[in-house]
């Protein structure tokens, strides 16, 4: 019965979707102001339907209801509560009722926090959003329906892939699809600016919150995904360039970019067609991460479940989706005309160098992903991609980033005098050249240049950033939340820099055969291998190894790495025993048993490597205190009192010139 | 109207064309002119010992696969672990080709290891530092799997990871099948 429910009350979510995606849309265009305040009620009752729908499928897992063929497939009794609700998401169908619920939250969350938003701006925002969530039901509801039943029931469900068992990755779908979707309301905004034929500053303080929350989400969502693989896979790396990693960075890089476009747009009114194009982009990106994953052109780790079928159906969702869109922005985006003209060095040029480096990354990415595919397409080449394709190219990228991220805070609007720039930044250029150089001849003892340059880049822009908020003049709790946040958020750039680069040079591991008793020295860490022991736990049963691991003598930790066997012709797992630190994580993977009390083990040390991670707390958190700026907020009294606040809001620039950005 | 800003739904267009392109063609199944054709021979050097060579002809009288694999390759991770039950199920002995890999100039120190670690199912393992055997065998991405018959006649080519379903389906009736013709 239950089950049933959630499918009825999908398929009114879908019927209110088709509502809500029409009638707002239409009535806008042909004034009929009562479908027009269709959209913000129907925004609600879908967010309201979907919660059901969702709710009566998490009832089938947690009551282990196995005549429902997707919970059957995906879940047992046997496993913990935690994961049997992560199940849900865990495949195909589950995934996309989640990709829904989302979508419908986010409307439902546009339209209530909408209350500065003109209407029918309103409506056709919503009215977008609708129709990108039929489409989605749509393909729920005809090629992968999570409430199918079984006529056979089966007395125990299968086993979700171990791999999934895992609270990292548990979080990590809810979180990067939080960031996939959130672009939906940009999205949505650029198609109702292409709609109005209009672009003001108003609109990108409309958009820049939205962009500036889903990009933190997809921030969030990565950093998750980075430290899963890192600590579950067992491999010990935190980035593989495979297919849907790629498909995960590259909306957020265009995400990046476009938060930085719509503070030109915002600010100067320029770069209007660009945002807008931007928009576009960055939500295709998310559209075709998904089709990525889900139609199994490409093979990746991470391809669970793959059908052509249902490749097709979104393959002509995206096509719908981006093909209108574009056809919209190439007859409409000549009516967004940039005013703002500025010269050669000023905030506006940096902004565009950021753009443009961003961009040409993204198609980097982009092309490396799609590469198997073009060489199919023309099979010319032979050529493989792999890291060494994307290291070799993103790396000089991010260089010149990184260099132009630090005189960016300095740069004004409109015009600048390179010798003001030059006067503000000789400091932390100086500085930060010189700590790049000393300290590295004073802590390791061979130099390399690479370490050099990855620290200059991380204090350079760490000090920049720290100065120029010094240098506003102003108290600490008086400065807008938008500085503190992009400071907070570039250091945190700075942060992941500095440690991709000394784990990648300076990170050490081994493979050891190790008796009971023996022990090994890595990186003036010494590992002793104590004992090893079987254990049995709810889902699986490991052989369970215990590590003494000492510096100098004195003892660091006792770690505990796993081979987990989940059964049912599972492949064993491993979890790696990890001893993380500031400065440092060790990290100790089981291997396999050698015989006569021996086994096999994979030690690391990998210096700095947590910093990756925090760098990309940081850059969340920055974004998150940007998103909350009070600026936003006055959207009320600007359309009550329109002409005094506007006239506030011009003082405050103008006191604070590039403060805001 | 401005003409400049048709680019993005042209490029667009463009990319469609290219995934239903992928859609249609399964990228497992694409056919190479080298099937049917005499295995195209290597000469390189062993992983384990550089100063031997591992050659194509010195395997013609048995059936025998050539697997295509890198250390860099995420999915040939994935793949490992069916290769090795494949080998291991129908002895059949198999060259990996280690695929411009890193660290080829001084041998491999990423190969080595990653061999140590997820085991070495090959009977032996040719380094390919230049990618020209790849190059001779119509190599399009790592991983890649061939069957060549007792007479040296490449019959199959497997694109991407080898999965359980392609191994008990296709590759093992194609190598007992193979193992029945006359040399």
């Amino acid at each position: 019965m239950i089950p049933e429910i959630g499918h009825f009350a999908l398929i009114l979510a879908l019927s209110v979707a088709l509502v809500q995606g029409v009638f707002p849309l239409v009535g806008s265009l042909i004034g009929k102001n009562h479908w027009v305040s269709i959209a913000k009620p129907a925004s609600f009752a879908q967010m309201f339907l979907l919660t059901i729908s969702f709710v009566c499928l998490l009832y089938a897992f947690l009551s282990n209801d196995f005549s429902v063929k997707y919970v059957a497939n995906n879940s047992n009794s046997q496993m913990p509560t935690l994961f049997r609700v992560s199940a849900l998401w865990g495949a195909h169908e589950g995934s996309l009722l989640l990709w829904a619920l989302v979508l419908g939250g986010w409307g439902a969350a546009v339209g209530f926090f909408s209350k500065g938003i003109p209407p029918v701006m309103l409506a056709r925002v919503l009215s977008v959003m609708g129709l990108i969530g039929v489409g989605f039901m749509l393909f729920m509801l005809l090629t992968s329906n999570p409430f199918e039943r079984l006529l056979q029931i089966p007395l125990e469900g299968r086993q979700l892939n171990p791999l999934l068992q895992d609270f990292g990755l548990a979080v990590h779908p809810p979180m990067l699809y939080m960031g996939y979707v959130g672009l939906s309301v940009a999205f949505s905004f650029a198609i109702a600016a292409m709609i109005d034929g209009k672009l003001d500053a108003a609109w990108a303080r409309w958009a820049r919150p939205w962009t500036n929350i889903a990009w933190v989400f997809l921030t969030f969502g990565i950093a998750l995904g980075s430290w899963w693989a890192y600590y579950e896979l067992g491999w010990g790396g935190w980035w593989f360039w495979d297919p849907v990693e790629n498909a995960s960075l590259m909306p957020w890089i265009v995400g990046t970019a476009l938060i930085h476009s719509l503070a030109v747009t915002e600010k100067r009114a320029s770069f209007k067609a660009w945002t807008i194009l931007l928009c576009i982009l960055g939500f295709s990106l998310s559209l075709l991460g998904t089709f990525l994953v889900r139609s199994g052109i490409l093979t990746s780790v991470h391809s669970f479940a793959s059908d052509p079928e249902r490749g097709l159906f979104i393959l002509i969702f995206l096509l719908a989706v981006i093909g209108s869109s574009l056809v919209l922005f190439a007859f409409r985006a000549h009516k967004f005309r940039s005013v703002g003209a500025f010269s050669l060095v000023s905030r506006e040029s940096g902004l565009l160098v950021n753009n443009v480096i961003l961009i040409v990354m993204t198609a980097t990415v982009l092309l490396g992903t799609l590469y198997p595919l073009i060489i199919d397409a023309f099979s010319s080449g032979k050529i493989s991609v792999g890291p060494p394709y994307f290291n070799s190219v993103i790396i000089p990228l991010g260089v010149l980033l990184y260099i132009t991220m630090g005189f960016g805070f300095f740069l004004r609007w409109k015009k600048d005098e390179p010798s003001r720039i030059l006067k503000k930044t000789w400091l932390p250029l100086t500085v930060s050249l010189v700590a790049a150089f000393v300290l590295p001849l004073v802590t390791v003892s061979d130099f390399n240049i690479m370490t050099s340059l990855g620290l200059f880049l991380g204090s350079w822009v760490t000090l920049a950033a720290l100065m120029w908020v010094l240098s506003l003049g102003r108290s600490p709790f008086k400065l807008p939340m938008a500085a503190w946040g992009s400071v907070i958020a570039h250091i945190g750039m700075a942060m992941t820099v500095i440690g991709i680069t000394l784990v990648s040079i300076y990170d050490t591991e081994k493979d050891v055969r190790l008796e009971v008793g023996q022990s090994y020295e890595l990186a003036g860490y010494n590992f002793a291998f104590k004992k090893i022991e079987s254990v049995k736990v709810d889902n699986y049963i490991a052989n369970r190894a215990t590590m003494d691991v000492s510096l100098n003598g004195e003892l660091v930790n006792n770690m505990h790495p796993e081979k987990r066997d989940y059964g049912r012709d599972q492949m064993p797992m491993t979890e790696a025993g990890i001893d993380a630190g500031f400065t440092r994580d060790l990290f100790v993977a089981l291997g396999e048993p050698l015989g006569n009390n021996a086994w096999s083990f994979r030690l690391y040390h990998k210096p700095f490597v947590r910093w990756i991670w925090l760098g990309a707390v940081l850059m969340g958190f920055g974004g998150l205190l940007a998103a909350f700026d009070k600026r936003y907020r006055r959207m009320k009294k600007i359309v009550v009192e329109p002409v005094q606040s506007a006239n506030k809001i011009k003082d405050t620039s103008k006191n604070t010139p590039g403060v805001t950005a | 109207m401005n003409k400049k800003y048709f680019i993005p739904l042209i490029a667009f267009m463009a990319l469609v064309g290219l995934m239903l392109f992928g859609l249609k063609n399964d990228p497992k199944v694409i056919p190479s002119p080298f099937i049917g054709q005499p295995a195209p021979n290597f000469s390189l050097p062993k992983l384990y010992k550089p100063e031997e060579m591992v050659t194509a002809k010195e395997m013609k009288g048995e059936v025998w696969v050539l697997n295509l694999w890198a250390s860099w390759c995420v999915s040939c991770r994935a793949e490992h672990k069916v290769l090795s039950r494949l080998i291991e199920k129908m002895k059949v002995p198999t060259i990996g080709l280690n695929y411009k890999d890193y660290g080829t100039e001084d041998y491999g120190d990423e190969a080595l290891a990653w061999l140590a670690r997820y085991g070495n199912p090959y009977q032996s393992v040719a380094v390919d530092t230049e990618g020209t055997a790849g190059l001779d065998w119509g190599v399009v991405g790592v991983p890649e799997t061939f069957v060549v018959d007792k007479k040296g006649i490449v019959r199959y080519k497997f694109t991407g990871p080898v999965y359980d379903e392609a191994m008990d389906q296709i590759l093992v009736p194609l190598i007992t099948e193979l193992r029945k013709e006359k040399r």
